[in-house]
């Protein structure tokens, strides 16, 4: 513990300044669009030359401070299903170590940093071509924490989820909050393969949890929002403890982070109030293709021994971020500054 | 450390995983004491008022 807390102190001012500000970025990006406040930073860490398992481990201790900054905030909706939390944490855990488990043993065969980069490329890939497709149609496509706002009432099960629910009826069945009634059994696989998924790439999953939670298991949206913060904090926890207890936690990267990220969450959760997410959502697809490219540059220069190849790869990843935060900071700024021109000229 | 584990107390992770917890509660009341503070100013700089500040 010692070790790590020196560890921070005795990082170099341009490291500790490049996590900073790399956080300040991912907080820019998850406070305004709710999602993708884990993914760059374990590839980023990857391609810095990290071990798999502190990439890994320092990405979920990272995901589990903004979980716990994220639910202080939404604290007081009061939309957390605390039973199908508790169901689920027990999944979730049990995911998170195995999936920790499958980055050790990848480890030791010397093959971890590898597979888990070409996870990423297909994960950032998939990811950010759904949400590409979904801005160039319009829709509005991912789930956004403002819809915490509507009453549960206004809510319609999903047809596939009242489909599972009448087709998969293995006991014990539980009821939950919206009355939705469904097995024990659904809720745990769901639980445990996005737990599967955090434990093994180091990211929160709420992008698939909350889908899955909404379409698989029938929850209503707002409580999805909620019950997934809740549930992020304890098995983020554990998950972090479980990495931590194998050296996989370096303070030195999670402290710096965090102090950059809880800033910039701030600014990006205040600009949703001000610029419309869908018209900026298409450059965060696109910031999440150019991240599956770099990651895959990244380890092509990593294959063939060649840091500059590497670094090109580390600079796309960190640099898309960059460009997709500064348009939103831009385009807030621009947007306050015309509205308070017309209210000046209002006056006039 | 490869296998499946079951998580056994050990003083010096849970050490580190609290203080990831701490600083996250320090940081949400320490910045948001901060843009109490200095929201205003800071819209008023960007924008050339406070009408937005909140």
């Amino acid at each position: 513990m010692l070790n790590s807390l020196t560890g921070v102190l005795s990082s170099s001012p341009e490291l500790l300044a490049l996590f900073v500000g790399f956080g300040l970025v991912v907080g820019i990006l998850f406070g305004f669009f709710g999602m993708g406040g884990s993914f760059l930073v374990t590839p980023a860490l990857l391609m810095m030359g990290y071990q798999p398992r502190v990439a890994v481990g320092s990405g979920m201790a990272f995901v589990f401070g903004t979980a716990v900054i994220a639910t202080l905030k939404h604290h007081d909706l009061g939309q957390v299903d605390y039973k199908l939390g508790a169901i689920m944490i027990a999944g979730t855990t049990i995911g998170i170590e195995t999936g920790r488990a499958s980055v050790f043993y990848l480890e030791s065969l010397g093959i971890a940093g590898g597979i888990i980069s070409v996870a990423y490329v297909l994960l950032l890939g998939g990811v950010g071509l759904m949400v590409t497709r979904d801005a160039l149609q319009g829709d509005g496509g991912s789930i956004d924490h403002e819809s915490a706002d509507k009453d549960l009432s206004e809510y319609e099960i999903p047809e596939i989820a009242k489909k599972i629910q009448q087709t998969v009826r293995i006991p014990p069945m539980v009821t939950l909050r919206g009355d939705v009634r469904v097995s024990a059994w659904v809720i745990t696989t769901v639980a445990f393969l996005t737990g599967l998924l955090s434990g093994f790439l180091g990211v929160g999953g709420g992008f698939i949890r909350m889908p899955a939670m909404i379409y698989a298991i029938g929850v209503p949206v707002p409580v999805a929002v909620g019950t997934d913060l809740f549930e992020i904090v304890f098995s983020g926890g554990i998950g972090s403890y479980l990495y931590g207890q194998g050296g996989g936690v370096d303070l030195a990267i999670v402290v710096p982070l965090l102090f950059g990220s809880a800033l910039g969450a701030r600014i990006g959760s205040a600009a949703t109030a001000v610029v419309d997410a869908d018209g900026i959502k298409i450059y965060f697809g696109g910031m999440l293709l150019v991240g599956a490219t770099a990651v895959g540059i990244g380890e092509i220069g990593s294959y063939l021994g060649s840091e500059p190849i590497e670094m090109l790869g580390l600079i796309l990843v960190i640099g898309a971020a960059v460009v997709v935060a500064m348009a939103i900071v831009y385009t807030t700024v621009m947007s306050l500054r015309t509205t308070r021109r017309k209210q000046v000229s209002a006056a006039e | 450390m490869a296998g499946l584990e079951v998580p056994t107390w050990d003083p010096e992770t849970a050490l580190l995983i609290g203080t990831i917890l701490v600083e996250a509660v320090v940081l949400y009341v320490g910045y948001g004491g901060l843009e109490r503070l200095l929201g205003g100013r800071l819209m008023k700089m960007l924008v050339g008022g406070d009408e937005h500040a909140q």
